[in-house]
Formats: C-alpha cells, sequence, structure tokens
C-alpha cells in the first residue's frame, strides 16, 4: 500500500491505496466522486476527464500515485460553492448539450479546459477540441453550442 | 397553483439536466452497497470451441476471491435458457444458457465467473481460471452458414438457419417482373455494427438474506420485461421476489432491451452468497457481448413501367443472427424489415424472403432503427438506381411514386398499413431550404474542375411506436405492446406520475411533465416522473422502437382524463351542481354561468383523500391507472438530403451540408426532438461512412475497441439544417409519432445516394458501405478516375 496526499476539489486528501489504483478508482471508489464515469478501457472516449493541476487529463490513464501533491477538480467541483453553475455547465443545460448524460461530466471538463487555451475557438476549433471525447447520443450538434455558449459567457 | 401556461410544443429545458452535469446523476456503477462483492467473466477467446474442461483452483486460491462458477454448476442447479421474446412458424431456437457448458460459440462467450472482493482480485483471478478449450470449425458470414458444409453451430440446427420467412405476394410481384419496361437488381450488404452506449451494461444484485427477495440494479430499457423473463423462464424464481431498478440509464440504442447472461448469473450468485455482487463492463466485452445490428445481405430488384411507375419491388435477404437467437432478433429482419419495403412509394406488389442464420459471432438484435433502417437502405437505393438506369432524376422519380396525400391510411402490399403522410410537403420543404437549382449548378462547376460533389435524396417513411399488441401478439411477439402509467394525486395537490417507458436519454421527466401539467393544469414543478422500478411503476413494456412519447405518453394522458373525470364528480358534490354544468379551466372547477362558485384542484384533490364529504358510493382517494394499447403504429416521415465532396487522392468523404425535414406528428418538445433527430442522423452517417464490425475468418473481432472501431468524433461531423412538417398521427391521443430512430433510417442511404451521385461521372453505380477512405479510392482507381 501507498500513501498519498492531494487535493481534490479545494479539500486536501490523504489516502492508503494500493500502487496499482487508477485515478478514475480512487476518485470514484476511495472517494465516492461518482461523477467522473468510466467508458472504455482504452483512453478513447474521455467520460472519465478530470483537471489534474488545471489541465484536461483521463482520469483511467493515470494511476493515483503520479498524482501525489497534485490539485484535481472533477465535475462536482466545478459550480460555485454556493451552487451557481459553471458557464460550461450552464451552456449545457441551456443548449441541450445532453442525453444520457454519460459523456457530460468528461464532456464539460475537456470544454472548460479547452476555452483556458483558447477563449474565442471557432466552430472547427472546438470540434476538433474535443477529439478526445466521444458522445453516443447528441451528434456533437449542440455541444458545440454549449462551448459557444461557455466562450460568450466567460469572454 | 392555476396558471394559463400550456407545455405541448415548447421547447422546455430539461428537469434532467440539473444532476447530470454536476456529477449527482445515479447510474448503477454509481449505487454502493456495504459488502459488495465484484464480478468477473472469464469469456471463450475462441469464436468456436468445445469445453473439455474448468479448472479454477488457482483462482479460488487466490486470496479475496469467494467463489467460481462455471456454466456446468449452473445449469446443474436447474437454470433454464435464455428465452426468445419473439417467435416465427417453424423457427428453431438452440438453446441458449447463460454460460454454456460444453461449447462456447463466439469470441466473448462467458464460460465462468469470479467472485471476489474487489473488481482487481476478480480480474486477477479471472485470469488463472485454467479452461481446457478444443477449437472448432468456425463459420462467420451468414451467407457461408447456409453452404454446404459450413461449420454447424448448433447440433440441432444442421443448416445453421434458424427460421424462413416471407412476407407479400409473390405470383404478383414475379407477374410485375416479368411485365417490366425496366428491371434494376442490385445486391447490397448492410453490415454489421456495435450499439456502443457509453455506459456499459452495469448491475448490482443484492439478495435480502431475511425475505429473500433479490433486488437488481440494472442499466435496462425494459426493467419489467426483465424481470417477467428472468423470474419465468431462467431463473424460475417468483416474479414478486425480484425487483429490477434501472436509474439513469446512460444511453442504449437498442442495446439495453435484451436479456444478457451476466444478470442472469449476478442474480442466480447472490441467492447463493447472500452478498451483493456488482459487474460492469469493460468496453472491451461491451464490444464482444453487446448485440450487434444490421448485419443482412440482400438480393434486391425493382420493376418500373414505361412511365416510371414502380410496379414491383423484390429482396431476397441473409441475415446474420450471430451465435444465439437474442431475445428479439427474429423480429429485427422480418416484421420490422420486410414490411417497410414499400417505402413511401406506391407499389402494387411486394415480394421479401429471409433466412435468419446462425454464425459464431456475437449474437445480433435489435439496434436504433432495428430493420427499418436496412430496408429503407435497400428501397432508397433501388430507387436511384432506377433513376440512373431509366435517365429520371432521382427527385422527380420518387414524386411521381410517392403516395399520394390522399390516400391515407394507405394499406401497403407488405401488411402494414400507414396512418398518415403528406410526403411532398416534406420534399418541397426540404428542397426549397437546400435551394436545389443552385446546388446543382455548384456541382456541374465542380465537375468541370474535376472535383467529385455529390447530392444524395432520402425520402423515408418508418413504422414505431411500437404496438398494437394483439397484431404484434399474431406476428409471434411473446409480449404485449402496450404501456401503462398511474397518476397519483396527492392530498396536496401534488402530482407522481409513474410510466411504464424507460427513459435512458430521452428526456421523459421533462416531456411526460410538460402532457401531464397540460391536461391537469397545472405547474410542471408539481409533477414528478417517476420510472424504472418495478416496485414502483405498473407493468410496463419499456423504451424502444420509438414508443415512449405515442404509447407510454399516451398513458398518462388516459390516466389524467381519468384523474378528471373523477374530480369533477366531487366539485360537481362539493358546489352542489350538476356535474354536466361543471367546467374544469386554468386548474378552477367552476359551474357553467356562474365563474365566482368553483373549487380548486387541490380543493377537490384534499377531499379525495379527507373523504369527508364525497358524493355517494364515489371511493376516496384520486389515482388512475391506465394501460394504453393503441389501434395501429405511427408512421413518421421525410426528406434527407446529403450534400457530400469526395477528396479525390485520398477517397475520403466529407460532408459539405445535411437536410433533414422530417414528420414527426405533433411535436411535445420541439428542443429534444431535434436532439434525437441530431444523433439518429449522426448514428445513420456514421453506418454510411465509418462504422463497421469486423470479423476475421476465424471470428476474431478485428474492431474490439474504440481504437479500431470507428465511432464519430465531433469534427466528424457538420452543423446540420433541420425542419419539420406536421402531420398528426390519428393512432393516439396525442397525434405523435416516434422521434428516435427516424434519422437514423434515413440518412445512412442519404449518404450513399449522395456519394453513388459523385462517383456517378465515373460510370461506378453502386458500392457496399462503409464508404471507407481505402474502399472509395480504390474504386476512383478502378474505374479509371485516378
Amino acid at each position: 500500500m501507498s500513501t498519498i496526499s492531494l487535493n481534490v476539489n479545494g479539500n486536501p486528501r490523504q489516502s492508503e491505496i494500493e500502487p496499482r489504483l487508477l485515478l478514475v478508482h480512487y476518485l470514484r471508489e476511495t472517494l465516492g466522486l461518482t461523477g467522473t464515469h468510466i467508458g472504455c478501457d482504452t483512453s478513447q472516449c474521455g467520460a472519465c476527464t478530470i483537471l489534474l493541476d488545471g489541465k484536461a487529463v483521463k482520469s483511467c490513464t493515470l494511476f493515483a500515485v503520479q498524482c501525489e501533491g497534485s490539485a484535481v477538480t472533477t465535475i462536482e467541483g466545478l459550480a460555485a460553492k454556493d451552487g451557481k453553475l459553471h458557464p460550461m455547465q450552464e451552456g449545457f443545460w441551456e443548449k441541450h448539450g445532453l442525453q444520457c448524460g454519460f459523456c457530460t461530466p468528461g464532456m464539460i471538463m475537456s470544454a472548460c479546459a479547452l476555452l483556458k487555451e483558447n477563449p474565442s475557438p471557432t466552430e472547427g476549433q472546438i470540434r476538433m477540441g474535443l477529439e478526445g471525447n466521444i458522445c453516443r447520443c447528441t451528434g456533437y450538434h449542440n455541444i458545440v453550442k454549449a462551448v459557444q455558449y461557455a466562450a460568450e459567457k466567460l469572454r | 397553483m392555476a396558471t394559463s401556461d400550456t407545455f405541448f410544443g415548447k421547447s422546455i429545458k430539461r428537469r434532467e439536466d440539473p444532476k447530470l452535469i454536476t456529477g449527482k446523476g445515479n447510474y448503477v456503477d454509481d449505487v454502493k452497497m456495504p459488502g459488495t462483492l465484484y464480478a468477473s467473466f472469464v469469456r471463450s477467446p475462441h469464436a468456436h470451441a468445445k469445453i473439455n474442461g474448468i479448472d479454477s483452483t488457482a483462482a479460488k486460491a487466490l486470496k479475496g476471491v469467494v467463489a467460481v462458477y462455471t456454466g456446468k454448476e449452473m445449469i446443474d442447479s436447474g437454470v433454464k435458457p435464455i428465452p426468445v421474446g419473439w417467435l416465427l412458424p417453424n423457427i428453431k431456437v438452440p438453446a441458449h444458457y447463460p454460460m454454456p457448458a460444453d461449447r462456447a460459440r463466439y469470441m466473448g462467450d462467458p464460460v465462468a465467473v469470479v467472485i471476489a472482493e474487489t473488481p482487481y482480485i476478480a480480474k486477477d483471478a479471472a485470469e488463472l481460471v485454467q479452461v481446457d478449450y478444443e477449437p472448432l470449425p468456425v463459420v462467420v458470414q451468414g451467407i457461408d452458414a447456409v453452404k454446404k458444409g459450413a461449420a454447424v453451430v448448433h447440433d440441432d440446427v444442421p443448416d445453421n438457419v434458424s427460421f424462413r420467412w416471407s412476407l407479400g405476394n409473390k405470383p404478383e410481384t414475379d407477374a410485375a417482373f416479368a411485365s417490366a419496361k425496366t428491371v434494376v437488381k442490385q445486391r447490397f450488404v448492410n453490415h454489421r455494427l456495435i450499439p456502443n452506449a457509453i455506459e456499459t451494461r452495469s448491475m448490482l444484485a443484492s439478495a435480502n438474506p431475511g425475505t429473500g427477495e433479490v433486488t437488481l440494479w440494472l442499466n435496462t430499457q425494459n426493467p419489467h420485461v426483465h424481470r417477467l423473463l428472468m423470474a419465468a423462464f431462467v431463473l424460475g424464481m417468483p416474479e414478486h421476489k425480484l425487483r429490477v431498478i434501472s436509474p439513469d440509464v446512460g444511453g442504449g440504442f437498442g442495446s439495453k432491451i435484451f436479456i444478457y447472461p451476466e444478470e442472469c448469473v449476478l442474480t442466480w450468485a447472490t441467492r447463493l452468497l447472500l452478498r451483493p455482487i456488482k459487474w460492469s463492463a469493460e468496453r472491451r466485452e461491451a464490444f464482444l457481448t453487446d448485440a450487434h445490428g444490421r448485419d443482412h445481405v440482400t438480393e434486391a430488384a425493382i420493376a418500373l413501367d414505361g412511365d416510371g411507375k414502380i410496379t414491383g419491388l423484390r429482396a431476397s435477404t441473409v441475415a446474420n443472427l450471430g451465435a444465439y437467437l437474442s431475445l428479439f432478433a427474429p423480429a429485427v429482419p422480418t416484421y420490422l424489415y420486410g414490411t417497410m419495403l414499400s417505402g413511401a412509394y406506391k407499389i402494387p406488389a411486394v415480394h421479401c424472403e429471409v433466412q435468419g442464420v446462425l454464425t459464431n459471432t456475437t449474437p445480433v438484435d435489435a439496434y436504433r432503427g432495428a430493420g427499418r433502417p436496412e430496408a429503407c437502405y435497400l428501397v432508397e437505393r433501388l430507387i436511384d438506381l432506377a433513376a440512373a438506369a431509366t435517365g429520371r432524376d432521382p427527385v422527380e422519380l420518387r414524386r411521381l411514386n410517392f403516395i399520394p396525400k390522399d390516400a391515407f391510411p394507405y394499406q401497403t402490399p407488405v401488411a402494414v398499413m400507414y396512418d398518415s403522410g403528406n410526403y411532398t410537403g416534406a420534399l418541397d420543404k426540404a428542397l426549397a431550404m437546400l435551394d436545389l437549382p443552385k446546388v446543382r449548378a455548384e456541382q456541374a462547376k465542380a465537375r468541370k474542375e474535376g472535383r467529385l460533389l455529390g447530392i444524395g435524396f432520402s425520402t423515408y417513411v418508418e413504422a414505431c411506436g411500437l404496438a398494437p399488441s394483439q397484431v404484434a401478439g399474431a406476428l409471434g411477439a411473446q409480449a404485449g405492446l402496450y404501456e401503462s402509467a398511474t397518476v397519483r394525486v396527492h392530498p396536496t395537490a401534488k402530482v407522481t406520475v409513474f410510466t411504464g417507458s424507460q427513459a435512458h436519454g430521452q428526456g421523459h421527466e421533462t416531456t411526460f411533465a410538460q402532457i401531464a401539467a397540460d391536461e391537469l393544469q397545472m405547474p410542471m414543478e408539481d409533477i414528478e416522473i417517476v420510472h424504472g422500478d418495478t416496485a414502483l411503476v405498473p407493468f410496463g413494456m419499456g423504451s424502444y422502437g420509438s414508443r415512449s412519447a405515442p404509447v407510454g405518453g399516451s398513458a398518462i394522458y388516459m390516466s389524467a382524463q381519468k384523474i378528471k373525470e373523477k374530480a369533477k364528480k366531487i366539485a360537481a358534490h362539493l358546489l352542489e351542481a350538476n356535474e354536466a354544468d361543471v367546467t374544469y379551466e386554468k386548474g378552477k372547477f367552476s359551474v357553467k354561468g356562474s365563474p365566482d362558485r368553483f373549487k380548486t384542484f387541490g380543493d377537490v384533490a384534499l377531499m379525495a383523500y379527507l373523504a369527508h364529504n364525497l358524493p355517494k358510493g364515489l371511493e376516496p382517494g384520486l389515482e388512475a391507472l391506465s394501460f394504453f394499447d393503441p389501434g395501429n403504429f405511427v408512421f413518421p416521415f421525410g426528406t434527407h438530403i446529403a450534400v457530400i465532396e469526395i477528396l479525390r487522392d485520398t477517397g475520403e468523404v466529407k460532408l459539405v451540408r445535411y437536410l433533414a425535414v422530417d414528420d414527426l406528428g405533433k411535436v411535445i418538445n420541439p428542443m429534444i426532438v431535434d436532439g434525437m433527430v441530431h444523433v439518429g442522423i449522426a448514428q445513420g452517417v456514421s453506418q454510411a461512412l465509418w462504422e463497421a464490425a469486423v470479423y476475421d475468418e476465424n471470428g476474431q473481432l478485428l474492431t474490439g475497441s474504440m481504437m479500431n472501431y470507428a465511432l464519430p468524433h465531433a469534427h466528424d461531423m457538420i452543423n446540420l439544417e433541420l425542419s419539420r412538417t406536421e402531420t398528426p398521427s390519428p393512432v393516439n391521443p396525442l397525434g405523435v409519432k416516434g422521434a428516435g430512430e427516424t434519422g437514423t433510417i434515413a440518412s445512412t442511404p442519404a449518404i450513399a445516394n449522395a456519394l453513388m451521385d459523385a462517383l456517378s461521372p465515373l460510370g461506378i453505380k453502386h458500392l457496399d458501405m462503409p464508404f471507407s477512405p481505402g474502399r472509395v479510392w480504390e474504386a476512383i482507381q478502378a474505374a479509371g478516375g485516378k
């Protein structure tokens, strides 16, 4: 077993874990943060995307022990403390950017990272920027609109 | 409480979303129970192999392993095969045990299960189970399975043919072809697809040692069907001792309808171990074991007279069903396919024959569209081929043969009666949106420059709103196809609606509340929609075949009427008025002519439960249960147009424009319906251009992960141009049709026709899907088109 200390959604966490425990399992099973989802086993679908020190990463591809000392933001940590939605969450709701909702947390986290790098993306840049996330429910049409909505709000 | 707002027809934001965008959804894998064990399945790496023995000694010795079970142990304990829910005349149904004891028949067939304290230990131990396999000859393609000398998948089906089925009038069709001016023949391959809901199949089975009841959390599209079939057929347990809960479900597209081995194994095992057991499929397992879709090879032909009128159509199809008959597999290539071969056209004679065959591949069942995409692809491609053969414009040939607006209800020669339609209306609207002359001019210019630009049309019709029970029963369904709804008014006039429909992304909590709120004349916030729990919801048939709004929504409408009728009786009594003189408007019951004499819905609801002053003989309470069993399917239709360009140097196909004018009857929530159409189109386009399940000759699935099965990404799709016409359905009180599958049904042939249009200057008439760059590039080279 290994000990890790990291910060998750603003809260310091310390845990005794198996070295082979994936970050996504650490979040979902050890910490009970089930908003981060698992959709594949080859790092294609992006449902498990979280922010690690501000960068979008797939939490199924990292061991939890690799995140020692890091700051993790999951979907649960995105809205303000008072519950006010992040503009990206608001965009997905306003523009019907989700149907079953399973890919949504990862999609939202990726889209947040995308806007951080490029606050005014074109439609094509949004589509390319979400290349690491698969949605089977929307055809991406309204996801693009949701990101455009958030970009507008955040500018 | 009273409100003047109505909700039907408005794009109301979804009530489901706040939890789903903040990570507070509750999918099966999110459900936690103390003391949970985890399952891992040992699966055959061979497509066909005899199981000579299974040695689980090493697995059982691993610390943390609680049990290892094999198929033999399960069968010896009395577990029965998984049933088939749709039977055809003389069908052969080979036994499908949850885990086979004798032979594995497809790559991924589960042969043993390990149950352990953690998922990691379960997986470690599964790798320690030694299975002595003796590989057997393999058959992969449906058309090979019917050849003499093919490997036999099940000894009791020695020719691999599960059923032979036909529909339509053969002598009349033969006569139509004999006297035709033009006959066009084509062989079509409608290739196999893998559904890929982003949430894989997932389950948690928990036996209560005190009561003997088992609760099964399962991401199913039809919890009651699962409970009934598992209890009555597979496990032999009392139906009332099994509770199935389907919480938030992460997509289905058909794949979560069926009874799979894993839920049978976990429900069986939790009764032995008396601890909760959880399993969630890895994506690799989902590729191998979720029921696949399509997989037809068809010889088809169309006959025309000298005026361009279609006089006959015929199709002879081999449908690859995979290694076992999945739950509704027999219905998909028969009644959901042959019945739609008249398309949107007046065709005097149609004949269809189908062989359903067994192979050493994953079982095939309903996948978005289910049979209707295969039919629509065939008909719409044949029309384009016929147009090319007769030198007619594909749009005008369609228009010439459309079933006219005044011909509805229209009896086709293939059993079904279309409810309502205006095919020209949708076509004209789509053509206006496209500006066809302008696009044709651009195409002519492009061709001069040597560019391959194509325009493809699909004027589809489809059958959905799966029902009615009596017809389904006569055709072989082993279940009814009605839907249930209970509307329960609480004493404080808040309302809970229990629906047998099962949302898995469709937004029922919003649209169903819109229906109920309008009928009961109250705010949506006062209405809760409950689904997905057999302990709460009356018997229901679930969501598939685009049936939730037309069938499930109508059941809610019916119960709301019953509530109003009873409430009116109570109101009349309280107002000391004649019931016939009481009206209900804006949430108030009042006496005609004296609007100040009224009782609110709240007054009536409270009195219904206080029961201090009710009409003589009227029972207390305010609750109604309805089962809606419509008289027919509903038949959405429309026109889809694709404009594509082929990059000559690479064979890559680029979407330029995509337009859809759909007629879905009345629309409850346009935003939600648009969303369904968007993705329907994406899934259909994806079949045409990218997705394909590929097996090698040994039955190894080569496209077994997201790395090599081409699911569309955001940059593969373009902005879609949608519009609608509205022809209400007379089949249900809401006038709605289904919206979930139209896009998938319509879009595949639109893309195929656009591609062939683009390639027509090279003399290429037909290619089979998917139109991968390699395939298209090779065709261009072969045609000397460089």
